[in-house]
């Protein structure tokens, strides 16, 4: 053959590869490094650590199954009440943020200051503390400091989250991910579509524009919440609200509120505008006939 | 048969040392709950890993469904939450997941700064681990925005509102992330990318490193 190889050779490398052929068994390395019991980490040890893993696993599954995770109703930039909460994690960095020495014009103390330190510090711990004892008891300083660091944020956590369910339950708030599924299982009960709606489709449009209904509309402070063209703002669109509720039932809801009160009763308000009851009467009535399909 | 198609492989690229590497090192019995049933605590980075190897692969399952605009967004997820099989599950484990990832590597690294595993000569790896932390923060903090809802959305806001408090480059950077003046469409499909390539991308790259430190150190001896 052209190439001058042994014809003996198993394999014949051409060109410039660079595997060599081996003519050795890789040996096994021998465990005196450590004192005592070493193992191999495949398949050894990493079987050991497998049977970890499987217990955690376990509890994990059982974890996402009896709890499923939390979806609340779709994000809508104009809801004004709700409380904003990050993840359980960023809590304490959170709760900083709410002492005075640290908000207000010291915010940067909270915000980029303390963290800085923290942060900083914990990168760079093995150039802080470089000594060569290694038992935490030892190398007081720097366990102290992780110590009351531990305790600041779990201390940190908790006021925060206290806090929260205490503004919770001040403002009367069910959180959204609770109401929903709640909302969800009861209409499934009834046989009702148990997904939120979803805005946009076909526009809907105002019926009967000119009616003087819509100067009542507009006189009676509907307009700042629902929108001067009916298509909603802070409250709910109006628009199509006819396919939903009777004359009788929008007229409850201006006289008594609804949704315990993000919706106020209106009346007296609508009244103090110079609206008579007629008025009212006939701003139910023209609602109630807003349909999506004419 | 396997063992041909193993031999033949091997001939052409010499992988068995590869391999041989990682399996046969050395794990001494201070670490090995079998032996010392405190040794626990050396499980931690392990579970950090695994549970990181759940996120990623529920996350690929996620991405299947979710769609990153925010006329979508939220439908896409509830669709996924209460039409799908197992979708609830996959999700679940997403979310939960997230969680237990940060509780492990906190775990993880009380362990390391205890037991003094961060002196001489593995700082680099502490740091790198560090970087590790700050990365799954970063993943926690863009994958809380994904699923467009009311929750996700206002502690999205004050994230921004935060990150505009920063001196001098606050307010640059407050507009990088949301791309634009505002939370919004921009914010959304941004934060997905910067959720599904950019961080892990670092995440693996750093893992890896992470790694080969700790198998050319070994794994710090006894207390």
């Amino acid at each position: 053959m052209a190439h001058g190889h042994s014809s003996k050779e198993k394999v014949v490398y051409v060109g410039d590869s660079r595997v060599k052929k081996r003519s050795y068994n890789p040996e096994q390395p021998d465990y005196t490094a450590y004192p005592g019991k070493s193992e191999a980490f495949i398949p050894n040890f990493l079987l050991k650590e497998w049977m970890v893993g499987v217990v955690a696993l376990v509890a994990f599954l059982v974890l996402t199954i009896s709890e499923p995770p939390p979806l609340g109703y779709p994000a809508n930039p104009n809801n004004t009440g709700f409380v904003p909460i990050p993840d359980w994690y960023f809590l304490f960095l959170y709760q900083l943020l709410k002492y005075p020495y640290a908000s207000g014009s010291y915010v940067v103390i909270g915000t980029v200051l303390i963290p800085a330190v923290m942060f900083g510090g914990l990168v760079m711990a093995p150039f802080l503390d470089s000594g060569k004892e290694r038992r935490f008891y030892k190398r007081p300083i720097a366990s102290s400091l992780m110590f009351v660091s531990l305790l600041a944020i779990i201390y940190l956590t908790k006021v925060a989250w206290n806090g929260y369910e205490h503004e919770l339950k001040e403002l009367n708030i069910i959180p959204e991910h609770i109401e929903r599924e709640e909302k969800a299982r009861e209409a499934a009960a009834a046989g009702k579509p148990t997904g939120q709606a979803k805005p946009g489709g076909k526009e809907v449009a105002i019926v009967d524009k000119d009616d003087p209904a819509m100067a009542s509309f507009k006189k009676a402070t509907c307009v700042a919440c629902h929108g001067a063209d009916l298509k909603g703002a802070s409250a709910p669109s109006l628009r199509g609200i006819g396919d939903t509720l009777s004359k009788d039932e929008i007229l409850k809801i201006i006289h008594e509120g609804k949704n315990d009160g993000k919706m106020p009763a209106m009346y007296d308000t609508a009244i103090g505008a110079g609206l008579t009851d007629q008025d009212i009467d006939h701003l139910a009535e023209w609602l109630a006939k807003q349909k999506a399909a004419q | 048969m396997f063992k041909g198609v193993y031999n033949w492989i091997d001939e052409r690229l010499d992988i068995t040392p590869m391999w041989r590497d990682v399996a046969d090192h050395e794990v001494p019995e201070h670490v090995n709950p079998a032996h010392h049933f405190s040794a626990f605590v050396y499980c931690f980075g392990g579970l950090t890993f695994f549970i990181t190897v759940i996120q990623i692969l529920s996350g690929m399952f996620l991405t299947m469904y979710y769609v990153p605009d925010i006329v979508n967004a939220y439908y896409s997820v509830e669709y996924l939450q209460t039409k799908v099989a197992f979708g609830q599950i996959v999700r679940g484990m997403h979310h939960w997941g997230a969680s237990l990832v940060i509780v492990m590597m906190f775990l993880h690294t009380l362990r390391v700064f205890f037991t003094g595993s961060y002196k001489a000569p593995r700082e680099m790896n502490w740091v790198v681990g560090m970087l590790i932390f700050f990365v799954m923060l970063g993943l926690g903090f863009t994958g809380y925005l994904l699923p467009w809802d009311n929750k996700a959305y206002f502690a999205t806001k004050v994230g921004m509102e935060i990150a505009d408090t920063v001196p001098y480059i606050g307010p640059y950077l407050k507009e990088l992330m949301q791309g634009g003046t505002i939370v919004g469409a921009q914010t959304l499909t941004r934060f997905f990318a910067i959720h599904v390539f950019f961080l892990p991308a670092g995440l693996l790259a750093l893992l890896g490193a992470h790694f080969f430190m700790i198998r050319r150190q070994g794994i710090s001896g006894p207390l």
